[in-house]
């Protein structure tokens, strides 16, 4: 291994250790360890939920994209940032208001009842496992790109490294980790697109005539229609990305992190600010990679196009920098699963160990006991898995992920915070609905039934690869038909009106702390 | 202070009050009027630019020289994302005052 490379590494997994130590010192009670609490500033917080949000997969994925299809590699992100507005719009404050550490909270406040918090427990475990494999997994083939170590190696050391984080630091840690990410990420990309464009005398007719010369596409790179063929496929993913941030138990995890709804949104606009600026960037890096290295040689090295931000930074500014990208590739891996490895932790932790196991009835120091234990079994069970799931497909369980967070947990909040008609018996239809339709129906599309390298080895019986688009009118449905044919179980007038004053104005849940 | 807690305790609210109080329908009339029209107006304008880009092409066509308006609507999108997250974050101090004031009135 490069030393450059080594010695960048050993300087961030130094550093951000030292802030862990110091993080689990102000770790001591259930607050503290799950929501840091709720100490951040929106500006802290919205740069923590863009180190949540920016995945490894955004940062080499997309820009991979962009050089390798132009136009519709940047369509890709656009969904992204747009997901936000919805965040804003419609979940954000209510979920702050009524929810103290986890989406159970939220939902049992107006369902309160030990089977809508299991259920909701569950399916926050379900959506970070889903997501948490795929980056563990997606982390051992970059390091071993990057880095020249083998898989086993690469996720071990990710793997341990998120599990240390989250049981010594718990929110404390993973939100400085995120914070961090975001800056190293930020600055990296900001200054690789500025040494892309003095590459060019800051000229960005020249810039584009480059880029031209050195796709295959010629033209027509500027132009859509080179990764989506199937328009109703496309649709559907678009939709799923869009609504699915506001079902992410991770993302909306961090709307508890903060004092208040000021707070709140201030998290949320700094963080579209971020994310926008960041897939601007990526769009100037894409086309970089295309005008500098050109696409042959880009998918000599790496046909998936990943290695597109890399590269890049190999050929404008040499080893060093180069070894700095790898090093924001690194941290920007972490700070994705110590996110999601804690929203897997408090579901665990405060649902179902404290509400349901100990019925509300333990001490402090035996919840963050519980909830470190917790992080170290998720920690070591999901490494075990990306260590055996090697040969899975990425993509697939990313895009998997937004569908069921859009066809569960979405459909369930905005029905349980809008519509009064809505029972418990309705939640639980429409989250067990929207999570078996999107299991069923990718298991019945081309992912796993595929003639070519499925599972299955038959034809897709669906032929969507993404169903968000008949998977998510599910949840709603089955939440709607649950509410509709369901007695109402006494559920009293004066319960919804009391809750409906709390989610709209903040009444009982501001003041406190 | 102390007293003040006293009281509070002391009064069971009735939330259906609160709930069919003129000031608390107008509260959460205003804040729909609000939102349910822009989700819908950015929704469908999100919409548009991947329908259009599958179904059409018309959008492929120059706009500024060689700039075409598939990427103007593109831009279009950040555009449209801040200004609109701005405009709620404008919008919502107002609502968390009107709020303050219906806790203040009625819940207290």
């Amino acid at each position: 291994m490069n030393p450059t490379y080594f010695l960048l590494l050993i300087y961030i997994i130094v550093c951000t250790l030292i802030i862990t130590y110091w993080a689990a010192k102000h770790s001591g009670t259930t607050k503290q360890y799950y929501i840091a609490s709720g100490t951040l500033t929106g500006y802290q917080n919205g740069m923590a939920i863009s180190g949540d949000f920016i995945s490894a997969a955004s940062f080499l994925g997309v820009v991979g994209m962009i050089a390798l299809r132009g136009y519709d590699g940047f369509l890709y992100s656009i969904g992204f940032l747009v997901s936000y507005n919805v965040v804003l719009f419609l979940v954000s404050e209510p979920v702050h208001r009524l929810g103290k550490f986890s989406l159970g909270d939220v939902v049992c406040s107006r369902f309160p009842g030990q089977k809508m918090r299991l259920i909701m427990a569950i399916c926050t475990f379900i959506i970070s496992l889903l997501y948490m494999i795929p980056q563990l997994v997606a982390s051992g083939f970059l390091l071993r790109l990057l880095l020249d170590l083998n898989y086993s190696v690469s996720v071990l050391l990710i793997g341990t490294i998120m599990t240390i984080y989250v049981v010594v630091g718990g929110m404390i840690a993973t939100s400085w980790v995120q914070i961090i990410k975001t800056v190293l990420l930020m600055s990296g990309t900001f200054l690789l697109t500025l040494i892309v464009l003095s590459n060019f005398n800051w000229d960005l007719t020249l810039f584009l005539n480059k880029v031209e010369e050195g796709t295959p596409l010629g033209e027509q790179f500027f132009l859509p229609g080179h990764l989506f063929n199937i328009p109703i496929e496309f649709l559907s993913l678009q939709l799923s990305l869009v609504l699915g941030t506001a079902g992410l138990p991770h993302i909306l995890m961090r709307l508890f992190t903060v004092r208040n709804t000021y707070e709140v949104r201030k998290s949320l606009i700094s963080a579209t600010w971020i994310i926008g600026l960041f897939y601007f960037m990526t769009l100037i890096l894409g086309f970089g990679t295309v005008a500098l290295l050109g696409y042959e040689a880009l998918i000599a090295k790496d046909p998936t196009g990943n290695l597109a931000a890399p590269l890049l930074a190999k050929v404008v500014g040499g080893d060093f920098l180069l070894a700095f990208v790898s090093a924001v590739a690194f941290t920007t891996i972490v700070a994705v699963v110590s996110g999601l490895a804690i929203s897997a932790t408090i579901a665990f932790s405060h649902d179902i160990f404290f509400h349901i196991l100990k019925k509300g009835k333990t001490t402090e120091r035996e919840q963050v006991r519980s909830a470190r234990i917790t992080a170290f079994i998720i920690g070591l069970l999901s490494t075990l898995f990306a260590l055996r799931l090697e040969s899975i497909n990425v993509t697939s369980l990313v895009s998997m992920t937004f569908t069921v967070a859009a066809s569960s947990v979405f459909p369930v909040l905005v029905l349980t915070i809008y519509w009064k008609r809505f029972t418990s018996v309705g939640a639980i239809t429409a989250i067990v609905s929207g999570i078996l339709a999107s299991f069923i129906f990718v298991v019945l599309g081309p992912y796993v039934m595929n003639p070519s390298d499925g599972l299955f080895k038959t034809e897709a019986i669906f032929s969507l690869y993404n169903p968000g688009i008949v998977t998510i009118p599910i949840g709603f449905l089955g939440g709607i038909l649950g509410s509709l044919l369901s007695k109402r179980i006494k559920q009293k007038e004066t319960d919804f009106n009391s809750f409906y004053i709390k989610a709209q104005s903040g009444y009982s849940s501001r003041g406190e702390s | 202070m102390a007293q003040e807690q006293l009281q509070k305790e002391k009064r069971v609210i009735d939330y259906e009050k609160v709930q069919s109080s003129p000031q608390f329908k107008q509260f959460l009339q205003r804040k729909r009027k609000f939102i349910i029209p822009m989700v819908i107006f950015f929704m469908i304008f999100y919409f548009l630019l991947p329908i259009f880009t599958s179904y059409t092409t018309f959008l492929n066509t120059s706009a500024i020289g060689d700039i075409s308006w598939t990427w103007i609507f593109a831009f279009a999108q950040f555009i449209m994302v801040w200004t609109l997250s701005s405009i709620y974050v404008r919008k919502a101090a107002s609502f968390d005052k009107e709020a303050d004031e219906i806790i203040r009135d009625q819940l207290k």
